[in-house]
């Protein structure tokens, strides 16, 4: 019986291995008694080089193989079910089956065992001894031994228990080493084994490099410490204020690399020119810290703004462009920042492409994915709780109101009201950061004013950044919007109220800049005559040249470009300042009143009216986000401004980390992160747009100061380009230029790129059209395919338990069928046989193009069986297949 | 190849798991010390976690039993891993499909009993709705699978911080 049994199960192994080369070779060799050798003869005859080998080694090589065979039938085996595992659309039937195959494998293992231990040290031996191996068998191994690796690598995957994966995974790994070595024949098989080193300790780098890598993230543990306490939305703020940082970092180090270093290493020291030095009639205040503090004084004259650069083309010995230099890197901050922040938008709507028909599953997210598994806290727990109740009568409620009507009219009056009186917030608060302004260019001209008066403005927007969203709140509840419609209107007009804010602001701005150009054509002949009188006047000896004048005397004018950088530089202070005194007085007192004075109080503080804070997600990133803008309007004229911008992105990292850990509560009203971040994203775009328009409008049509600066002298900005390309670069390329910079290139350029935009985009919106196509014919496969199950579902299971458990039987049946078989005549054996072969080979087809069916057809009974009684392993291929190779002997 | 941490499941239960815990690695570590501990202790779904992850249904824990759950929760697991024992998890009968039974218990667990039996049934209802493909009244793994996989924060909720 024993021969028997073994071909089938070694027909099994080839089959479901799908290996069609090497059938041959194991059934060859499972094809029964004296007809065994045969085969085995002509395999070393082709495959050995040396063809006087004895008939001893013949019959020993022989038995290596079949060892090998045993060896590769069970790891096939496992293959075999891992795939199916992985198939994914795991039916009902393969749930079953797996646990009736995990319990066959020991059986079959013990079967195994024995004849394994008596052979193994010969095929070792052999194995080490290398060259007796042929070329086939060589391939083989190495098959098998890829075939263990790629079971080690998926391990993962598998729904085993743990004891099942170690054994496994150990064996699978026993059988690497032991026959890695045997692949590399004769000399360079210790060059093979040590590449096989090589790359193991490469893996192994490689995954202690990963490790670190996850290390090094900066706050990662703190993040990941408030989002197991406040879930995933109050940690995407951090990982948006940590992304940031890394922007800021980046646009710091250009700055700083290529701009403040160079200008303080290599330009002229303070106090040599006139726009180096503080003025004589400011010296004496300069060092005051109150002066320091609005960036007078020794700051105002100091690397960190615009008016401190020199016009001189080149600097030190390495003969550095700095006013270039400035420029370009004024650009490529946009240049830059446009590039992140559009590519990480691109990301993250990639990876939210999925979830294009989300909204069918509404209740079946919240029912099953709502939960955050993260949660260790039980205060968390509860607010979870009550969150998941909440949004789930909010479901609810909109079930049932999407199927009543209501007074449509009274709404909308509503809807029309509330927005009407917003804009005349919104209007109001226009207004009176212009006339704070206006006001503060009047104080600016007086001598001796207040600390209000000099910081009204700041104060002002700060007050209607904090008063305002709350009053938007209160007149939101009119419109009686659904909560998450509410919240985007939310963000929508306290965005709109920023906005509007920052751009009063900047064209009051304008305006004094304006004013200032005015008037520099005055203060340009001013200091032209004072130069002209101190030189030429009487009453010095004509002999001796008279020394130059101090540079702290000359008269000079407003630089309205260093002017602009104060503004953003105190902007940007107090903004920080003010962000802290509220997290300060806001959250921290608050939460230390709430929690002490609940001890004698009237009523439960904790539960009551003050209660804890929440964490504010969305004012707080529409802070950030209008913070950046700031930057970077800001940073041409104060390249000092990104570094302040660095440090407040530090501290505010630490303190609003400690912050929310001390004094907050989660959020009532979760909103998820995943989706948010891209809106963040696309605010912090539109912000970052706008922030470049006043740049680039006052580079392209303001004529610089001409005494402070780096394109001081100049009729703008930009004539820096032009000078470098006309005096460094050869003359044909500044053709080559001006050619360019012709409206005939650059209009065709630009409809050019609004084609390829189009078209782009048409090619994008038929590919979606035929995605969404292809998903419905997936679905409609499916439901086909569901149908079809339904209706055979209970009798293919109970087959395929019968497959599993059978299989070993079957070897046995096979042998009495054999016998059973033998009396009938030779045409009727023939025909059941191809009968069951042909569906056999025609399902294992269609089994490698639609793998989820597969089983089905396999396990399938083919048609109806001519013939009850014998024929029943007829039912699956590989017994059809193994029988006939049985049949083969009787000749 | 896992991340469950031996140490912790020691300190679970000093007295029940010796340190050098090869010596006998069949120690059982009972349900009332692993729904106690901090990564699962406000989980409402911790003991059909530890049902699912334990050997015989009945939530005590051997070593692998730990380990398996912590590398099933980890974050580095794959998707369908993953969806396949949330599925085991939330078929609280244990038949291989979520029936309405079923998901009453999850709406119930989740929401700590606050909702109606008539909003219950009607969030039971629509889940089926959506979720049931074949529409035979519950949901096998595959339906489950289909439905999951979709969801944007399935991966990024159903692990534990470890």
């Amino acid at each position: 019986i024993f021969p028997a049994l073994k071909s089938a199960l070694s027909e099994i192994s080839d089959r479901s291995g799908r290996r069609p080369s090497r059938k041959q070779a194991p059934r060859a060799e499972g094809a029964a008694g004296r007809r065994r050798a045969q085969p085995c003869q002509k395999e070393p005859a082709r495959g050995s080089p040396r063809p006087g080998s004895s008939q001893r080694k013949q019959a020993e090589r022989r038995r290596q193989r079949e060892e090998l065979g045993e060896q590769g039938r069970s790891s096939a085996e496992r293959t075999f079910e891992g795939r199916r595992k992985r198939d994914g659309r795991a039916s009902l039937k393969e749930q079953r089956a797996p646990p009736k195959k995990e319990k066959e494998v020991p059986r079959k293992e013990e079967m195994w065992k024995r004849p394994k231990k008596h052979r193994s040290p010969s095929l070792a031996s052999s194995a080490s001894g290398g060259e007796s191996l042929s070329e086939e068998e060589l391939a083989w191994i190495l098959e098998q031994v890829e075939d263990r690796k790629k079971l080690i690598a998926t391990m993962r995957n598998k729904p085993w228990p743990m004891t099942k994966k170690l054994r496994e995974l150990r064996e699978a790994q026993e059988f690497v080493e032991k026959y890695e070595g045997a692949l590399g024949k004769g000399r360079g098989k210790r060059l093979y084994a040590y590449r096989m080193l090589v790359a193991k300790k490469w893996v192994k780098f490689k995954r202690d490099f990963d490790n670190f890598k996850t290390q090094c993230i900066p706050w990662e543990m703190k993040i990941k410490d408030i989002e197991s306490h406040f879930g995933s939305s109050v940690a995407s703020y951090f990982i948006f204020l940590r992304w940031m940082y890394g922007v800021n970092l980046v646009l710091f180090g250009l700055i700083f690399g290529l701009v403040i270093i160079p200008e303080v290493l290599m330009g002229v020291p303070y106090g040599s020119i006139p726009r180096k030095t503080v003025p004589r009639a400011e010296e004496e205040k300069a060092m005051d810290f109150s002066v320091l503090w609005d960036f007078e004084g020794y700051i105002k004259y100091s690397a960190l703004f615009y008016g401190y650069y020199n016009n001189q083309r080149t600097i030190g010995w390495l003969r550095y462009r700095l006013p270039m230099a400035y420029f370009m890197v004024g650009v490529s901050v946009f240049g830059y920042s446009l590039m992140i922040v559009i590519r990480s938008m691109a990301s993250n709507s990639q990876g939210s492409a999925s979830d294009g028909e989300s909204a069918n599953f509404t209740f079946s997210f919240k029912m099953f994915t709502s939960w955050d598994y993260l949660i260790g806290n039980s205060e968390t727990a509860d607010n979870k709780y009550a969150s998941i109740t909440t949004s789930f009568k909010e479901s609810i409620v909109d079930e049932q109101e999407s199927n009543k009507e209501e007074n449509i009219h009274l709404t909308r009056f509503l809807r029309v009201l509330a927005n009407f009186l917003i804009i005349c917030c919104l209007c109001g608060s226009g207004y009176l950061i212009y006339f704070v302004v206006k006001r503060s260019q009047e104080f600016s001209k007086m001598q001796n004013v207040s600390w209000y008066e000099r910081n009204e403005v700041e104060i002002v927007m700060s007050l209607l950044g904090m008063f305002c969203p709350p009053l938007f709140e209160t007149i939101a509840a009119l419109e009686n919007y659904h909560p998450r419609i509410g919240l985007k209107w939310q963000l929508g007009r306290i965005f709109a109220l920023f906005l509007g804010n920052l751009y009063t602001f900047l064209l009051a701005l304008m305006d004094d800049v304006h004013l200032k150009l005015s008037n520099e054509e005055t203060i340009k002949n001013i200091t032209h005559w004072t130069l002209f009188n101190y030189y030429n006047s009487s009453g010095w000896n004509e002999s001796v040249p008279r020394p130059p004048l101090h540079p702290a005397d000359v008269p000079r004018g407003s630089c309205w470009e260093t002017a602009v950088g104060i503004e953003f530089m105190r902007l940007t202070v107090s903004d920080m300042l003010v962000t802290y005194i509220t997290i300060l007085l806001g959250d921290f007192l608050r939460a230390c009143f709430v929690r002490f004075m609940n001890y004698c109080w009237c009523w439960d503080l904790e539960a009551g009216f003050p209660s804890y804070a929440e964490f504010d997600i969305s004012g707080n990133v529409l802070g950030l986000i209008f913070n950046q803008g700031m930057i970077w309007m800001g940073s041409f004229y104060a390249p000092g401004l990104v570094g302040i911008n660095v440090l407040r992105l530090l501290t505010s990292m630490y303190f609003q980390c400690w912050a929310v850990m001390s004094s907050n509560v989660p959020h009532e009203r979760v909103f998820k992160a995943s989706r948010s971040n891209n809106f963040y994203m696309g605010l912090l775009l539109l912000v970052l747009f706008l922030s470049l328009l006043p740049v680039a409008y006052t580079i392209m049509s303001l004529p610089p100061s001409f005494d402070c600066g780096p394109f001081s002298g100049k009729n703008r900005m930009y004539d820096v380009i032009q000078e470098t390309i006309e005096n460094d670069f050869p003359t044909f390329l500044g053709k080559i230029f001006a050619f360019l910079a012709n409206p005939g290139l650059i209009v065709p350029a630009i409809l050019l790129m609004f084609l390829a935009i189009y078209y782009l985009n048409s090619v994008s919106k038929s590919l979606s059209r035929a995605n969404a196509q292809l998903r419905k014919k997936i679905q409609a496969l499916r439901e086909v395919e569901k149908s079809h199950k339904s209706v055979k579902g209970r009798k293919t299971a109970q087959d395929s338990e019968d497959t599993a458990k059978d299989a070993s039987k079957n070897a046995t049946q096979l042998q009495l069928t054999k016998e059973g078989t033998t009396p009938h005549s030779a045409s009727q054996n023939e025909t059941p046989d191809k009968k069951a072969q042909d569906p056999g080979t025609s399902s294992s087809a269609s089994g490698t193009m639609l793998p989820a069916s597969r089983h089905l057809s396999i396990a399938r009974p083919p048609g109806a069986r001519p013939d009850s009684g014998p024929a029943r392993p007829q039912t699956h291929p590989w017994r059809s297949a193994s029988r006939k190779s049985a049949q083969r002997p009787p000749h | 190849m896992t991340l469950g941490d031996p140490r912790s499941f020691c300190d679970l239960a000093p007295q029940l798991v010796p340190l050098d815990y090869t010596s006998c690695p069949d120690v059982k570590v009972p349900y009332e010390l692993i729904g106690s501990m901090p990564e699962l202790k406000d989980n409402p779904f911790r003991q059909r976690i530890a049902q699912v992850f334990s050997e015989d249904g009945d939530g005590h824990m051997t070593l692998d039993n730990f380990l398996d759950m912590f590398s099933v929760m980890s974050e580095m697991a794959p998707r369908d891993l993953k969806a396949y024992y949330a599925f085991k998890i939330y078929d609280f009968n244990n038949d291989g499909y979520i029936c309405a039974w079923d998901l009453e218990q999850t709406v119930t667990k989740l929401t700590r009993g606050e909702l109606s039996a008539e909003e219950v049934s009607l969030v039971c209802e629509k889940v089926l709705d959506e979720a049931d493909g074949d529409h035979d009244g519950r949901l096998s793994l595959e339906d489950f699978q289909n439905m999951i996989l979709r969801a944007p924060d399935f991966l990024s909720t159903f692990h534990i911080r470890i």
